[in-house]
């Protein structure tokens, strides 16, 4: 558990990381909470000649809420989001997701950019980006780019983010009616068994609007069209609910592994889903 | 005088003798981060030495190319087994009388087995110098089934055939097989097939019980530093067994005993990891003594579930015979044990299944049988007793779901059928039929307990309803009623019984008590967390009337404590707290002839009280242990030699036996396989109690892990051999947030033979725990026709238990 020779580096401001990155290529990698990215250079499966570490760059910590925007920076932590009243009141999925990622030690260092740019389809705040309709600010040397992240995610590991730019911020509109995140794992620290995130906004007794996204099953997160689409109009009752479920297992492609195997994993998706639509129902 | 004002009371409180909860002293350094643990040790010039690993489960290894290692800067060497074999160092015995690989001889016979050993700097140039080592493997046929194995024409092992391929003996006698280690049989088999044979009702059931692994929070690790000056060696590492291993490395070195160090310094949990030779220390003494200098060796995480030894991996078949009324008749259990490329358990010698013969637990069986076949496999080795006396837990979780298996057989309530079957309190001393004399219990006053305090009845009432509830749509969640009531057997023991490599288990304590009334003890035990320095002070405090306060107890460094076999198998206080106490009564015999003479009357005059010698019938004359300390070294007492010491080695008449009454209630999420432990009442009788606080943290321990155990700690594989569960995402460790909150309540069933009645208490909760968990996961599918489901009860197999009961409609 000793990760090779790595050289490091420390920049106090983008510009700086970014004549990094233009130097080293795909030699070089942006470090944000370190989480995902330091126990794979220990494993020695991330090979990261220069490691740039972005504590030190200004302007990305802040949670800004205007109008109907709100606006993450790329190093705000889970602890930040949690922590944070305003941002809870805007959109408490956001915190009722984040109480639910890893363990508090984790969650001070973890940060929101680094979760959803690393692409590991066990993170949590990926498919929640989804389902919130998110937007990704990317800078690189060609300037700021903004990619949605319902079109972010191409496959484990792998984003629409290039080797020269850095995701600096995630923006989202406030989100309207109820919301639930919810999630099933083996134990704290565990990556999602399944997670459902969903948002309802709900129009005297029917379904105006639904956003669903699933994590960790599949090689990416899910946003589910199908499922969303299946609720509205809807007055959200046993056989709406059994769409919804029907269509998002239509949409992922669990694997087997030590959580357990392809038709247990669907049934708890399933069973998550439910629940979460049921919960996100009963505050819309 | 000061003393005449103090009460009687307030003298035994003093004391903070037995029976009283005082403060662990050891917490202060502890919670403070000043622990002393083997990677702290920093010594000038140190190295580091760490291994090439095998990423193969068995393969020829073809060749081992260490030239570009050896240019990595800070890499000063790279051993191979052929720079061992020389030394005659490439294989080393283990403590089941089997022999291991230290480094690669030829062939790996797991994932993870040690190739080479590279000496570097430091940690970080070792790395480095792994990754350069270049290793031609020629890949083999991977055998993790011992099913399979013991059918298969591959040979795991050279060593078990001779020249034209027919099995040679192993060490505990023929083989069946070229993958077989050995058989071993306990009780009458024919007696036991005629009674099953003729029985109203039998029950039989297969088990697995899953391979796991102990998983100490600090993993094992040594420093041997071999002073080429004066010719000694001092080996500090993690050793639940310190004297031993110097007896080993001695052995094994040709080093001379007097000029080898043990020494165990704080150890941050062992529950059986830590009681083995592992090819570390070896590689350690056999750098530090090539190059001059101190060699550092540290397991990361992965190395030590990985390839240190493991537990369990027993597959258990077993038949219970009884009456129609419930009374059980005969037993039969016949083991395959998995103990993976070399036999690594830390059994007793004449033990090779460990005391698995206890499975006839704590009923009145007349007739039982028992047979385990040992087996090779492409896994790493071990078979150590994780929390638990030798194959204790296998055998409770065995005879405990036999139990239930034949409750459903019988369509009686299993708390009844285990109560019709208890040893009665008048039978003991008991006489097992597979051969074990238990000192003393009182179980049906302990089941009685447990179940009034639960409300028993209450509990399958709810059931019921909840059983109701469920066939009717109301609720997706059905509940479980874990029973289970154990018999342990620990404090090995006896030595025409128990030893190990040879080497009798007795065990030790020395007292030296100062002029000014304070003491030191020293033990051949080694705490790895479980108080010692504050519990052995106590039984002190109440047997030499000095208080626990003024008493230094020390432990783990052999050229100051006296010879013992060390702490495992909740033998500490069963056997090294007896000498304790037998050396303290030495000490209170020469007290009582130097207060005699103090109080210028006879010998036979004066007797013990609290903390002082008194006149009989006059208590208002009397000489204080401390009076009598200083006397010892400073009078000239006619016909006593000054001074006030004393030492006693212990071998124990018999074993002890603990036993307990859990009850777990969980409910169960029937769509997710969630289970949510509502309730967790355990009764623990430990004979005589030294320090309850003490007591009820072994408990919460032991049952935590116990429940780790039983709802998904597992070491997997695939069929290639590659471990699945390597790391603490997928070997599951509780945390605060998995683990519910504990009852705990207690009888006290004192040991007739022990000095003080003590029994042992740190493994119980374990060997208790695990088949209450289990048994409540299936209680909770009972009324839907499930049978037994194997362990560990993790979320997809109780989905899978339901889903195949049609319960997912």
């Amino acid at each position: 558990m000793i990760p090779a020779a790595f050289e490091y580096y420390r920049p106090k401001d983008m510009a700086g990381v970014l004549s990094i990155l233009e130097e080293h290529g795909d030699d070089a990698r942006v470090m944000a909470g370190g989480h995902s990215l330091i126990p794979m250079m220990k494993l020695r499966m991330a090979d990261v000649g220069h490691l740039i570490d972005l504590q030190d760059v200004e302007g990305m910590s802040e949670i800004d809420i205007s109008g109907n925007t709100i606006r993450i920076g790329a190093m705000v932590t889970q602890h930040d989001i949690i922590d944070h009243h305003a941002l809870s009141a805007a959109a408490p999925i956001l915190r009722e997701a984040a109480l639910q990622i890893a363990d508090p030690q984790v969650r001070y260092m973890g940060t929101v950019g680094g979760n959803v740019a690393n692409g590991d389809p066990g993170n949590d705040m990926p498919g929640l980006m989804q389902c919130l309709d998110a937007t990704f600010h990317l800078t690189g040397p060609d300037g700021e780019h903004t990619v949605a992240a319902r079109d972010f995610y191409e496959a484990a590991y792998m984003t629409a983010r290039e080797d020269d730019q850095v995701l600096t911020a995630v923006s989202m509109p406030k989100p309207a009616g109820g919301h639930a995140y919810e999630k099933q794992k083996r134990k704290i620290g565990d990556y999602a068994t399944a997670a459902a995130a969903a948002l309802i906004v709900k129009d005297g007794f029917t379904c105006a609007s639904a956003s669903i996204a699933m994590t960790n099953l599949s090689d990416t997160p899910v946003y589910s069209e199908a499922a969303g689409a299946a609720l509205v109009g809807t007055s959200v009752d046993d056989a709406a609910v059994g769409a919804a479920v029907a269509a998002m297992l239509g949409d992922i492609d669990p694997t087997e592994d030590n959580r357990g195997p392809i038709a247990f994993k669907k049934h708890v998706a399933g069973v998550i889903l439910r629940r979460a639509i049921e919960r996100a129902w009963s505050r819309a | 005088m000061k003393d005449e004002v103090t009460s009687r009371e307030e003298r035994i409180e003093n004391l903070k003798g037995m029976g009283c909860s005082r403060k662990r002293v050891e917490d202060a350094r502890f919670t403070q981060g000043k622990g002393n643990y083997v990677d702290d040790i920093k010594l000038d010039g140190m190295l580091f030495g760490d291994f090439v690993r095998s990423p193969y489960a068995h393969a020829k290894v073809v060749s081992i190319n260490t030239e570009e290692a050896m240019k990595v800067p800070g890499v000063l060497a790279v051993l191979t087994a052929a720079d061992l074999a020389p030394l005659g160092l490439h294989w080393m015995p283990t403590l089941a009388g089997d022999k291991q690989m230290v480094l690669a001889d030829g062939k790996v016979l797991f994932q993870g087995q040690e190739v080479a050993f590279v000496v570097a700097e430091d940690r970080y140039a070792a790395a480095d110098g792994i990754e350069a080592v270049e290793v031609e493997y020629e890949e083999l046929e991977v055998l993790v089934d011992p099913f399979k194995s013991m059918g298969s024409d591959v040979v795991l092992r050279e060593d078990t055939v001779d020249d034209a391929g027919k099995p040679v003996d192993g060490a505990h006698g023929p083989r069946k097989h070229h993958n077989h280690i050995f058989t071993w049989e306990a009780g009458d088999k024919d007696p036991t097939f005629e009674v099953i044979d003729a029985a109203e009702v039998v029950a039989e059931e297969t088990m697995y019980y899953h391979r796991t692994h102990p998983c100490p929070l600090e993993t094992c690790g040594c420093v041997a530093s071999m002073d080429k000056v004066n010719g000694k060696l001092t080996l500090w590492g993690t050793f639940q067994a310190p004297h031993a291993i110097r007896t080993v490395v001695s052995l094994i070195s040709g080093i001379e005993e007097h000029n080898i160090r043990v020494i165990s310094p704080d150890i941050g949990g062992g529950f059986g990891n830590k009681v083995g030779a592992y090819p570390g220390y070896v590689c350690s003494v056999v750098a530090s003594i090539v190059t001059g200098k101190p060699v550092k060796w540290i397991e990361d995480r992965m190395d030590n579930l990985m390839t240190t030894a493991f537990a369990r991996d027993y597959w258990m078949k077993g038949r219970i015979s009884a009456t129609k009324e419930g009374k059980i008749t005969g037993l039969h259990c016949h083991v395959t044990a998995d103990h993976g490329g070399f036999d690594a358990c830390a059994d007793p010698t004449k033990f090779p299944a460990g005391f698995m013969n206890i499975c006839t637990g704590s009923y009145d069986i007349p007739t039982a049988f028992l047979e385990v076949d040992g087996v090779y496999t492409n896994k790493a080795p071990g078979g150590v007793s994780y929390r638990c006396s030798f194959r204790v837990t296998e055998a409770v979780y065995f005879i405990e779901r036999m139990i239930e298996v034949l409750a459903i057989e019988l369509s009686m309530d299993a708390a009844e059928l285990r109560r019709i079957n208890f040893i009665k309190k008048e039978q003991f001393p008991y006489t097992a039929a597979l051969g074990w004399e238990y000192d003393s219990g009182d179980y049906h006053t302990a089941w009685d307990k447990a179940l009034k305090t639960v409300d028993y009845a209450g509990l399958r009432a709810e059931q019921a309803q909840r059983v109701e509830d469920f066939k009717a749509g109301k609720t997706r969640s059905l509940m479980g009623v874990g029973l289970s009531f154990f018999t342990e057997i620990v404090g090995a023991g006896p030595v025409k019984n128990c030893d190990i490599l040879g080497l009798g288990m007795f065990d030790s304590c020395e007292i030296r008590i100062h002029p000014t009334g304070s003491a030191i003890a020293r033990l051949g035990t080694i705490s790895q967390g479980q108080g010692h320095a504050t519990t052995f002070a106590q039984i002190l405090a109440s047997e030499i009337g000095l208080p626990a306060d003024s008493i230094t107890i020390e432990e783990g460094d052999t050229d100051t404590a006296p010879y013992g076999l060390g702490t495992y198998g909740s033998r500490s206080t069963p056997v090294a707290g007896a000498a304790t106490a037998m050396a303290g009564r030495k000490i209170r015999a020469k007290a009582q002839m130097i207060a005699a003479y103090l109080l210028e009357v006879h010998d036979d005059d004066v007797e013990f009280d609290v903390d002082r010698f008194v006149v009989k019938g006059a208590p208002e004359r009397f000489k204080t242990m401390k009076d009598i300390a200083f006397a010892a070294y400073n009078q000239a007492i006619p016909g006593i030699e000054p001074g006030l010491e004393a030492v006693s080695y212990y071998d124990p008449p018999n074993m002890t036996y603990p036993f307990g009454a859990y009850v777990c209630v969980m409910d169960i999420d029937v769509d997710t396989g969630t289970t949510d432990i509502r309730r967790f009442y355990a009764l623990d009788d430990c004979g005589t109690r030294i320090n309850p606080m003490v007591i009820e943290g072994q408990v919460h321990g032991g049952l935590t892990e116990a429940l780790a155990v039983a709802l998904g700690q597992e070491i997997a594989y695939d069929d290639m051999g590659n471990v699945k569960t390597g790391t603490l995402m997928d070997f599951f460790l509780p945390t605060a947030w998995e683990v519910p909150n504990y009852e705990t309540d207690h009888t006290v069933t004192p040991s007739p033979h022990h000095p003080i009645g003590a029994k042992g208490v740190g493994e119980s909760p374990h060997v208790g725990g695990v088949p209450c968990f289990s048994n409540a996961v299936q209680d909770a599918f009972r009324a839907f026709g499930l049978r037994h489901t194997n362990m560990p009860h993790d979320h997809w197999r109780i989905w899978k238990t339901a889903n195949e009961l049609g319960l997912h409609g």
